[in-house]
Formats: C-alpha cells, structure tokens, sequence
C-alpha cells in the first residue's frame, strides 16, 4: 500500500464513519449549519429545514423522526396519538454493556419519545387513516413489546374504524435485549394485518432509511402496497452479514430502494416532498369502490 | 450412549464423562486379564459416573445445551422422517424454479394419521450440508413451504413442523428474492390455515428463519433445543462488539427450552435421552412421536374458525409491557 493509498483508504473510513452517525454531525457543526455528508454541501439548517430535510443539492434524504413525519403527511391539527400509555419493561433484565433498562432511559432522553413507535388516528387529505411510524433514533427503531403491541393495537382500531392503515417502518430489526419476546412480535404484527386483508382493508407500508431484520420479515413487507422512500435501505440481513457470510464485497447499490425496484421488491420510491399527495391519491382510488366490493 | 458409540463426537464439557469410562473400562480389562475381582471398585466408580452425569445434564449452562443442539450428530428432519412415519411422500418445489433443500415436506402418516410433515433440514456430512446449504433456507424454501401449508389446509390435513435452523441465508440472491418478505408472508398466511399446526423446534430455532415455520397452535421444543431472536454469536458482534462473548449473551438471551415455557413462547418441553437427543435418536423420535399425537388430539374436532382464533390469541398475548 502506497502512501496515498493509505489517506485515500483513511478519508474513505471517515466519510464512512460520519455516514453511520449523521446525528452527530448535526451537533458538531452547530446549530445553524448542517452538513449533508451525501455531497458534503454547508446547508443553512433553515433550508434544510424548509426542505423537509431533503438536501437541496443533491436531493438527498436525511433521516427525519416520527414526530417530524406525522407532521409531514397528517393534515394539520388531525392527529390523534394512541396508546401512549404502553411503556417498556425489562423482562429479561437483559445486560450487555449497559443494562436494558439504562438504554431504554437514554433513548427517552435522548428522543423524547417513550418507545420507537408512535400510533395514531389522523387525516390525509380529509381521508381518515390509522398510522403507525417508526422513530430510529430510539434504539435503531428496534421492535420489541412495546412496538410490536402498539403496532398490533393500532391495526385493531383500523378495523374497528374500518379505515386504511398506513404504517412508516424505520428499523434495525427485532430488539435482541427482549430476544424471543422480540420474535414473537413479528408473528403478532402479521397475524394483525391477516385480519385486515380478510377485512380488505388497505395496508400501505413506507420503508424509510433504515429498514432491516424483524421488521422487514413481518408488518413492514405485508402491505397492500409498499412505497419505499426515496434513498431508503432496506435488506432482511445486514450488509457485513452477508458480506461475512458470501466473502465477497456487495455492489454499491446493494438493498437501496432502487435496488429493490430493479428487483421487483417494492411497488414505488417516493420523494419525502410528494409523500403526502402520492398516499393520498392510493387511498383515494382504493376507497371509491370499497363500499360496492364489500 | 457414549460407551457403546464411540463414533459420536464427544463435547468438551463431557470430556470428564469420557475418561471415568475409559478408567472403568481399563479396569475392566485388568480384572479380565490378571483374574483379579476389581467388581466392587468398578461397581462404583460406574455409580460414581452415573451420578456425575445426571448431575451435569440436569444443570446444563444455556451455552452448553446450545452446544448439543448443535451436534453434528444430533437427528435431523430425514432422521424423525424415517423413525416416526409409516409413509412419507415428498413434495417438491416451489412452481417458479426452485427446490430448496435446506426445507423439505410432504404427506405422512404417523400413528395412522394423514399430516403434512414440513422440516428445516441438516446435513450430517459435508456432502449433504452443501446440499441443504446448513440447513440455512433461501425465499424459494419458504415459498415451498407456503404451497405445502396452503394445500395441506385444504385437504384438511393438520401441519407439523419440525425446526432446526441457524436461520434463514444472508445472501445476494436471498436478499433480491426478497427473504424478509417471504417470511412475512409466512407468518401472515400461516394465521389464516384452516387446519390446526404444530411446531417442534428440535435443534437451533434462530431468528425470523426459524419463526417463519412456527406460526403454531402449539409450539414445543426438545430440552436441550434453543429459541432466540438472534444466535448469541450475531447479538455478541453486535452488543458486545465481540463474538467471543458469545456464552455471556446465551446467558443473558434466555434462550433454553425453560426459559421460553416461563414466557410462554412455547407450550411444552419435550425431554431427550440422557446426554441429548444424539445418543439415543430412535428414543427421541419415538418419545417426539408420542408428543405430537398427543399434540394432534387437543385439536381433534375444532372448527377452522376455532383453530385461527386459537392460534390469533396465542400470538397476541405475547409481550410485556407495562399501561
């Protein structure tokens, strides 16, 4: 290895690693700027901001919260939060480095939400629908009991309502600190959405950046129709999974959402700024003739 | 046992076992050779190894039963197959291309009953495990599986699954044949069977590979068999950022047959021949047989309506939280 080799090789792991903690990056450059570590452009955070956190230079899509999206889709003033109630426990007393219930506190600090999923009740474009979307900043969006029971909960009030279910996914997969618990949330959630296909009732999943493992293998692949967002990752297994498993480097464009369009996986991508009206109009068309088809 | 198979891999938690046998049999030899009467020493250091290995196999470490669910000897799917049914015919293949090995199935009869009989299969020799791909299962093995849970509710023949997988295969192809969605599939489609299903994990139950075959009315498990979200290898990497932490998260994952009934993910434990199930497979298979009749008769006469609600309301109780 020559001596450039070696920097070239350095600057590679530093993007890379600043790739894996946009957040931080967010914090160090300060409050005002931000950087987008896809075209490394200084954006005013204003703009981004503006922008619903799409790079307006390279159109590439930051990883935006729960709170963030409802906002983005539900029409104002229209959301409603279900079972906020249902808080975690550690059933396990699982300890890895850090004890279960400590992580579970720092995510809350850090997040401000009580779990990885928000549940709601909210409008779209006057349309009624029932909402599950998935935050990754609290533990990597995993799902353990409390998700996977909110998830379940909230499909239930879609069939009590009779209304479509829209679920946003954004998830490292199953959270091992509940292990087999953890499982058998992704039996819960796809028996869940049986009920609402033999309801035909329409389910739309939306795979955000990132959506993996657990997630993936239960409710966030069992829609009606999947939408991936623009940008988003989304594999059953893990990048370094395979990777270490095959012994081979993966192409690039391995489990991007165009990727998986180019493989039949996925329905759509959809850009965040064209979200709304695009969930809008499927709900529409599907609604029109419900009433005569039921 | 381990003095009349000595072909069977010895683990190194047993190594103990193995040499007081070897002793005993030494003595054996010398008692023989010298005509001196060794019988009330023999006599007790086999009383000796006896309570040595009751005591060891009766507190087996999570990491230690983790190691004989995953011996190279330890029955497999062909293994229940031919010990436990009168007649097995296989069905092959998922009508669009494939016929993955790693998961075979088909109509059986056992103890005169008609099932479908569906099963993660292991290799014993590296022929065979190149074969079913180490019992690893690609989409095209799950979507087999779908067509055999599909028809067998049809025909009204109940479903029995026997799991032994480290999970479903990370790969290229698996991921662009969408290996996340054909396991949700699965566990969607398996709610709505009209027949009831029980599923047996016999050896490793790892992850969502193993959850998309178990989808059950009743799920049961072999006492040294595991069940996790994660095989303690892959939550050590990732949690402990070092594989070789790999007994510390089987501690903290709660991964044994105990474990699990205490949660109620599965619904019985089935007890092995001392040792494992290795040193005694046709015991195994016949006491596995006997659980699954038994198994099959609780759900004698129940409506489909009955069996779709049961198995909803089994898999919705799941969880803890607090509210």
């Amino acid at each position: 290895m020559t001596l450039t080799d070696w920097f070239n090789k350095r600057k590679q792991e530093q993007k890379q690693a600043l790739r894996e903690n946009e957040v931080n990056i967010d914090d160090s450059v300060g409050k005002l700027w931000s950087l987008c570590y896809n075209c490394n452009s200084q954006l005013p955070k204003k703009d981004l901001e503006n922008n619903n956190m799409v790079c307006p230079v390279c159109d590439y899509h930051f990883r935006i919260g729960a709170r963030e999206r409802i906002k983005l889709v539900a029409d104002e003033g229209t959301f409603e939060e279900y079972f906020a109630n249902i808080k975690g426990v550690d059933p396990l007393e699982f300890v890895d480095t850090k004890p279960y219930y400590k992580r579970q506190e720092e995510a809350k600090n850090k997040t401000g939400l009580d779990e990885a999923v928000i549940t709601g009740v909210g409008e779209i474009d006057g349309q009624k629908v029932a909402l599950a979307v998935m935050d990754f900043e609290y533990m990597g969006g995993s799902m353990g009991s409390v998700v996977g029971e909110k998830v379940t909960r909230i499909m239930e009030v879609a069939l009590q309502k009779q209304i479509p279910m829209i679920a946003f996914t954004a998830s490292g997969g199953a959270r091992m600190q509940e292990s087999a618990l953890s499982l058998m949330q992704m039996a819960k959630t796809s028996c869940a959405v049986a009920r609402l296909n033999e309801a035909k009732l329409l389910y739309i999943t939306v795979l955000c950046e990132p959506t993996f493992g657990g997630v993936t293998a239960s409710f966030g692949t069992l829609g009606d129709i999947m939408i991936a967002e623009k940008g988003a990752r989304i594999g059953f297994a893990g990048r370094r999974v395979i990777e270490q498993t095959i012994k081979q480097k993966l192409p690039p464009d391995f489990q991007t959402a165009e990727y998986l369009l180019k493989y039949g996986q996925i329905d759509l991508i959809v850009e965040r700024k064209e979200m709304k009206e695009k969930l809008s109009k499927l709900i529409s068309m599907h609604s029109q003739n419900r009433e005569r088809n039921l | 046992m381990i003095e009349t198979d000595k072909k069977v891999q010895i683990l190194d938690f047993e190594k103990p076992i193995y040499i007081m046998q070897e002793k005993i049999e030494e003595l054996k030899k010398i008692s023989m050779d010298t005509k001196m009467d060794y019988n009330s020493e023999i006599e007790t250091l086999e009383k000796q190894t006896q309570e040595y290995k009751k005591e060891l196999y009766d507190n087996l470490e999570p990491y230690q039963k983790l190691q004989i669910a995953r011996h190279p000897s330890r029955p497999n799917f062909h293994d229940y197959v031919n010990f436990m049914t009168e007649d097995f015919i296989e069905l092959h293949g998922d009508r669009e291309g494939t016929d993955d090995r790693a998961i075979e199935g088909g109509v059986a009869r056992i103890g005169g009953m008609p099932v479908m009989l569906i099963g993660t299969v292991k290799g014993k020799t590296t022929k065979e495990n190149l074969e079913c791909n180490f019992g690893m299962p690609q989409p095209q093995g799950y979507r087999k599986a779908l067509r055999l849970f599909e028809h067998a509710s049809r025909f009204n023949l109940p479903i029995i699954t026997l799991v032994d997988t480290m999970g479903a295969y990370p790969g290229i192809k698996a991921e662009e044949t969408g290996q996340g969605i054909a396991i949700a599939v699965n566990l969607k489609q398996m709610a709505k069977l009209d027949v009831p299903v029980i599923s047996v994990i016999t050896g490793e139950g790892c992850s969502g590979g193993a959850l998309g075959l178990a989808v059950s009315n009743k799920v049961m498990i072999l006492e040294h068999a595991y069940y996790t979200v994660i095989s303690p290898e892959g939550c050590a990497s990732i949690l402990w950022r070092d594989a070789a932490e790999a007994k510390t998260a089987a501690n903290a994952l709660k991964i044994t047959a105990n474990d699990l009934l205490k949660y109620n993910i599965v619904d019985e434990v089935i007890k092995e021949p001392v040792g494992g199930a290795h040193y005694d497979p046709e015991l195994m298979a016949s006491t596995l047989k006997e659980a699954l009749l038994k198994a099959l008769e609780e759900f004698k006469g129940k409506t489909p309506d009955e069996l779709k609600a049961h198995r909803y309301n089994k898999f919705r109780a799941l969880g803890v939280f607090a509210q």
